[in-house]
């Protein structure tokens, strides 16, 4: 669904240009007119009105130039980008200095273009007092799937989670920046989808970084983006995921594992909103929402000086607590329900619930590795069972008390402690090994002789 | 139906199955893999190093004038005379749409990224471009497969399937609105 048709004149002697051009902006929904001469444009122009136009600078009879100057007379409020294969100081002065919005340099990077003509959309409806237009309200039936949406992704019925729904709701539709904190497994990207997806930026894009995924050197890459050539392998220009969220929302999911050089980069963005591609001289004005998530003590961390408290003080302003599933005990029958129906169709069962001893073992369990926990537990169970129901032999061992169960073989029970393990740390293999006590190789030799997920 | 065409692949031969399952799954219809009856030499552009996708556009059309609709795919370099590269194009409400695997890799923009996203990303660029020729324009909704992507990185971030509205524009003529 294309929102803002505009109004585009093309003017270029050679057939080549003119038609990609004209097909690229078709392929935008613009209206686009395409004049093969200063003469058929001018005539053109007799009759029809332009939001932008492009003008090729060299062309037999008028010049580029010279059409400028009649264009910008004929009707002031256009916005002229001029084209030219061959850039000089002085051609760009000339350019300038009689109207033109901008100039570029064919042939020319596709975002540079598009990005140009957005520029000189906007800066038009501005001068003209024109609001841009607000996001469409969505048709009902989007509305009710975008309910739906939210409403599935975050199921349950339990006072700790709709406490948590209530709290979506109400930030999701001012511009605050969001912490979520909660254990592992507890479903903190959920909540921040929810927040995007309520929220009015829903027509731009949710941009995900896991802030301890990826060492210094590429966490920067992956934020700011890069010029080509910015680094030995940077072969071609790279936006930034701070660049992609512009309009939409950045989700920064393990905050607290920023290093000292990337906390203080991020504030730098946070606060001035402008950034740098690694390379590039050009600043970028980027506008998005911030929603992070963690799950360790920022507080501490800011008490032992390993996290900025400008930093902390810039993210910690709506805080959500995604609860662990231990206090919604009475959502884990849905939740178990949801998964099987998830679950079954993909390992081609026909499963239609769970018996009251396996469902009654499910409430048991405390969960320690949260909803993502219960989740590979259903997926496992819906492997094993036979059916038409899972029933208790279906579950993996599960007992009240959150620690592998005594019984199974040894063998077995190293397998779902690893298991456990991994899920708690979200697959992360370092952290896992760390936590096991085991080096990275033992791990992932673990991992590949019982077949483990990440 | 549908007429997959891939020439100039090399190693990214493999997507063309799982390629065209996606076509088939998403628009209901059949597709029917062909090797190219022509030259893609032809769309070369030694001054550039690069094959003009306008000039693939055409020769696919004359090479499958009998197909209702025409994909290539290929893993050269595509521009058109405008622009620095294109990841694919296709005729407006036409017949015929190119998409190439060239620039849809990760290791020249220093990405790290898992194995199938390249697969992810020609399936994307597969639908859009065959959107295009159903006569769709970019959206602006973010969860629609028909948005804009100038990087890869945009290609990531949407998903592989078109929007409600998107959906009406490519379903089969009489096929009921969901």
């Amino acid at each position: 669904m294309k929102r803002n048709p505009a109004r585009l004149l093309i003017v270029d002697d050679e057939f080549s240009m003119r038609d990609s051009l004209a097909a690229w902006f078709q392929e935008d929904g613009h209206d686009v007119v395409a004049a093969e001469s200063a003469e058929q444009a001018l005539r053109t122009l007799d009759d029809h009105r332009f939001d932008v136009a492009l003008l090729d600078i060299k062309m037999p009879g008028i010049d580029g130039v010279e059409l400028l100057e009649r264009v910008r007379v004929i009707d002031p409020a256009i916005r002229v980008i001029m084209i030219t294969a061959y850039a000089t100081v002085e051609t760009a002065v000339r350019c300038l200095k009689h109207g033109a919005f901008d100039y570029i340099t064919k042939p020319v990077d596709p975002d540079e273009l598009t990005r140009l003509v957005a520029r000189a959309l906007e800066d038009k409806q501005h001068s003209e007092g024109v609001t841009p237009a607000p996001p469409p309200s969505p048709e009902p039936e989007r509305r009710v799937e975008r309910e739906r949406g939210v409403a599935d992704a975050i199921i349950g019925e339990s006072p700790a989670i709709l406490h948590t729904l209530e709290l979506i709701r109400q930030v999701a539709a001012t511009d605050a920046t969001v912490l979520i904190r909660g254990e592992s497994g507890t479903g903190k990207e959920l909540i921040a989808r929810a927040v995007h997806r309520e929220s009015p930026r829903r027509y731009f894009s949710l941009i995900s970084v896991n802030c301890g995924a990826l060492p210094e050197s590429l966490l920067e890459s992956e934020l700011f983006g890069h010029e080509k050539g910015a680094f030995t392998g940077a072969l071609y220009r790279r936006k930034g995921k701070l660049e992609l969220a512009d309009g939409g929302t950045i989700f920064l999911d393990e905050v607290a594992t920023l290093t000292p050089k990337s906390q203080v980069d991020l504030l730098r963005v946070l606060e001035t909103h402008e950034l740098n591609r690694l390379g590039g001289h050009e600043t970028i004005k980027v506008d998005f929402r911030v929603v992070c998530a963690t799950n360790e003590d920022l507080e501490a961390l800011v008490a032992d000086k390993r996290f900025r408290e400008d930093l902390y003080y810039r993210l910690n302003v709506f805080t959500i607590e995604a609860p662990p599933l231990r206090n919604r005990v009475s959502d884990i029958p849905l939740l178990a329900e949801h998964f099987l129906r998830r679950a079954a169709p993909t390992v081609g069962r026909n499963l239609t619930g769970f018996s009251p001893e396996a469902l009654e073992r499910l409430c048991a369990h405390t969960w320690p590795g949260n909803v993502r926990e219960l989740a590979n537990a259903v997926e496992r169970a819906a492997i094993v069972a036979a059916g038409p129901r899972v029933e208790l032999h279906d579950l993996p061992p599960l007992n009240g008390g959150g620690h592998p169960a005594a019984q199974g073989s040894l063998e077995d029970v190293e397998r779902q402690h690893i298991q456990r393990v991994l899920d708690e740390h979200d697959g992360n293999i370092t952290r896992s090994a760390r936590a096991l006590e085991v080096d990275r190789a033992t791990l992932y030799n673990k991992i590949k002789k019982y077949e483990l997920r990440r | 139906m549908i007429r997959l065409v891939p020439f100039m692949l090399g190693a990214h031969e493999a997507l063309v199955g799982p390629v065209v399952a996606c076509l088939e799954r998403t628009f209901g219809e059949r597709v029917e893999v062909r090797d190219p009856g022509f030259d893609p030499a032809a769309a070369l552009d030694e001054r550039r190093g690069q094959y003009d996708s306008r000039r693939f556009l055409r020769l696919l059309l004359d090479d499958a004038h009998d197909a209702p609709r025409v994909l290539g795919m290929t893993g050269v370099d595509l521009f058109i005379p405008v622009l620095t590269f294109v990841f694919g194009e296709a005729q407006l409400g036409g017949r015929a749409a190119v998409v190439s695997t060239f620039r849809l890799r990760s290791e020249p923009y220093g990405i790290v990224s898992p194995p199938e996203r390249l697969l992810e990303r020609a399936m994307k660029e597969a639908l859009h471009e065959l959107g295009h020729t159903h006569g769709l324009v970019h959206c602006d909704l973010a969860d629609c497969v028909m948005r804009s992507s100038t990087y890869v990185e945009d290609i990531d971030a949407k998903p592989a399937r078109f929007c409600v509205d998107c959906a009406r524009g490519v379903a089969p003529p009489g096929a009921a609105s969901a």
